[in-house]
């Protein structure tokens, strides 16, 4: 008996030190929930799920305070990437926020600019350039496309036009989709 | 010395169909009144045009230069003036448009001046790669990877041998057969101007056992180069795809090209022939590339054979050249019947990747309704990259792109004997085709919505930082008006003080 006490206290010992010393050494930072569903919105930073941005929205969702259709520019694969994640059923989009719609990217006509700079501070990825009363472009490479610039333009000067597809962007078509298309099924 | 060939999983016996465009000499095809070059025919970045609309231009004069590393040079294939720059239709497989310049040729055909090197032997290897580049030179195979790149292995690789491509195993396809058969020499000079570039004495020239003259012509040449006593013609067994770099190499040495690695990080430097035609002709005789062989071929054309064609020459022209049966309009197909696509429409040019017009296929597989798949398994048998075409098919079709990288998709080289063995006729490289690019595209994506997160995040930082500065100013403000504040008080203060003590005294 007085045997059983003395191994058991010591086995007792041993896996509490362990699992203190694991609880320390492989300690993870952060919340490991916010950063996935982060990389899965496309940072696009437009506010349309009400939230100021992508980073908000991923922290109310892994705190289950919102759904995960309120993002439009994500629109359907982004919410069955989330519903992968999350384990959850997937939705279609909330019409609250906006539809899916192709990729745009804001274009300044330059010969109505008047320098204001009202959209450099719109603009929350830093892709405008200009400084006041001086003609403002657009980084196209950067530009996100989320129209927070459109708005505050006082002489309506932003235009949100599409993304031409060139030879390097474009993307074989989907045979199965052709096959729908034509009546034959695979 | 003969060596044992090695061998490469897979492949196919195909009819050649080969004969019906080898019966006539190469002709050139005549001159047309527009060419249109487009700015991007190779891989990489693409030219800077450096002519506008009105210029005159000579034959051979360059009009886009190029634009970073992997891009070259573009040249005028012959005089006249600059009618367009501009959007253009290309021959790609989307149809799209692409930035092209187009020239009224003016029928002279007046040469720019010539920089020729009859010896070279005095140029360095640096100097030959910078001619080579400046005469626009691409892998005339099918890729079109600048080739001054190929012939600049660094200083972490060391090569050991220089392959010559003259395998051509696609059906149909016989532009280097009869380059090999009728420019030998010129071929020559080109493997020449590769061994000093590459310091590299040890060549092969590899060629499949259904080319007996191409075979006999090369071996004739070589014999007469008392500067290429270590380089060989080595006879190949026909076997598609043979051809394709790294089966060729598998054959040659035996050696595998690691995945996702270089031939360089074996030793292997590999080009084709006609790249090494032009090589010789743009360091002998100072003229970039401006023409190619093409070969117009297919059971709808009268006058098949080989034409040495400029670049910017409207494929119709070829095409009606040809005498086809083909109606304007009507799809055809550029490169071969396995690995080529369709392109419709009547104003697309030929370009530098352009190897053989096909109209018409002999034994066309391809079904309208393909069936399902019945997991025979004869895809895997013959694919010559030893890939699980069936699972990458699966993976491919319910969009599975992670999936499909862990089998390695992107070893696959799209040679189309998977397709070609399918009974059910599913089109298995259209799927691994469009897996590759939503993969690039879902990765361009990531990079993209990667660096919206930084900027934005840097700007929130940026925000805050100035938020704090401010209020730091604020507060540093407000402590010294309340200080000055204060000692005004205080000297008002003492002054009163002062005032009332003297009055006192008085």
């Amino acid at each position: 008996m007085f045997t059983a006490i003395i191994a058991i206290t010591l086995l007792a010992l041993t896996f509490g030190l362990l699992l203190g010393f694991a609880a320390i050494y492989f300690k993870v930072e952060g919340d490991p929930i916010v950063e996935q569903i982060d990389k899965l919105l496309p940072q696009t930073q437009c506010g349309q799920c009400s939230f100021a941005g992508c980073r908000p929205y991923a922290e109310a969702i892994a705190n289950g305070e919102v759904d995960i259709n309120r993002c439009p520019p994500g629109g359907e694969a982004t919410i069955e990437a989330l519903a992968n994640l999350l384990e959850v059923e997937v939705k279609p989009l909330d019409d609250e926020c906006g539809v899916e719609a192709p990729k745009t990217l804001a274009v300044i006509d330059e010969d109505r600019c008047i320098g204001c700079t009202l959209c450099i501070q719109a603009c929350p990825v830093d892709a405008i350039l200009g400084a006041a009363k001086q003609m403002h472009t657009v980084f196209a490479d950067e530009c996100t496309g989320c129209e927070l610039c459109v708005e505050p333009c006082p002489v309506d000067c932003i235009d949100m036009v599409e993304t031409k597809l060139n030879p390097n962007t474009w993307r074989w078509p989907d045979p199965s989709h052709i096959d729908l298309q034509t009546g034959g099924q695979i | 010395m003969t060596q044992a060939l090695g061998s490469f999983p897979g492949g196919l016996k195909l009819a050649g169909q080969k004969k019906r465009s080898t019966q006539t000499p190469i002709r050139k095809m005549p001159l047309s009144k527009t060419l249109v070059l487009p700015l991007q025919q190779h891989i990489g970045e693409s030219a800077v045009a450096i002519v506008k609309v009105g210029d005159k231009v000579l034959k051979g004069q360059k009009i886009a230069t190029a634009n970073g590393h992997v891009s070259v040079c573009l040249h005028a294939p012959s005089s006249g003036i600059i009618s367009a720059v501009g959007d253009h239709p290309i021959p790609h497989p989307s149809g799209l448009s692409a930035p092209c310049i187009s020239i009224d040729t003016d029928g002279e055909d007046h040469w720019v001046e010539r920089n020729m090197a009859e010896d070279f032997s005095d140029l360095t290897a640096h100097e030959l790669r910078q001619r080579i580049r400046e005469a626009g030179i691409v892998g005339l195979g099918g890729a079109g990877f600048p080739s001054f790149i190929k012939l600049n292995p660094g200083v972490h690789h060391h090569v050991e041998t220089l392959i010559l491509n003259g395998v051509e195993c696609e059906p149909y396809i016989t532009c280097d057969d009869m380059l090999m058969r009728e420019r030998a020499q010129g071929i020559m000079d080109g493997i020449e101007v590769m061994q000093q570039a590459l310091h590299v004495n040890n060549c092969v020239i590899a060629i499949e056992d259904n080319k007996p003259e191409a075979i006999s012509s090369m071996e004739l040449a070589l014999a007469s180069r008392e500067k290429l006593k270590d380089t060989k013609v080595v006879v190949i067994p026909t076997r598609y795809p043979a051809g394709s770099e790294k089966q060729l190499i598998q054959t040659i040495t035996g050696k595998q090209v690691p995945t996702r690695g270089l031939t360089l990080d074996i030793g292997i430097v590999l080009h084709n022939v006609g790249t090494a035609y032009a090589v010789g002709r743009a360091i002998k005789h100072g003229e970039p590339l401006i023409s190619r062989i093409v070969t117009v071929t297919g059971k709808d054309v009268k006058h098949a054979g080989n034409f040495e064609t400029l670049f910017g020459t409207p494929i119709h022209e070829l095409l009606s050249f040809c005498d086809t049966k083909r109606k304007a309009g009507e799809p055809f197909i550029q490169g071969g019947p396995m690995m080529g696509y369709n392109l419709a429409g009547d104003k697309l040019p030929v370009t530098k990747t352009a190897n053989c017009i096909l109209v018409g296929v002999d034994d066309a597989t391809q079904a309208a309704k393909p069936l399902p798949c019945i997991r025979c398994g004869d895809c895997a048998t013959v694919c010559p990259v030893s890939l699980l075409p069936q699972q990458l098919y699966w993976h491919s079709r319910s969009k599975d792109l992670e999936k499909t990288s862990e089998y390695n998709l992107f070893d696959c080289i799209e040679c189309g004997c998977c397709s070609y063995v399918c009974p059910s006729q599913i089109p298995l490289v259209q799927y691994f085709r469009f897996a590759k690019t939503e993969t690039m595209n879902q990765e361009q994506e990531r990079q993209k919505s990667d660096l919206a997160r930084i900027r934005h995040d840097n700007r929130q930082e940026r925000q805050e930082r100035e938020r704090i500065e401010k209020e730091e100013k604020q507060r540093q403000r407000k402590a010294a008006l309340a200080a000055s504040k204060a000692a005004k008080e205080k000297k008002e203060a003492e002054a009163a003080e002062s005032q009332s003590e003297s009055q006192e005294k008085q």
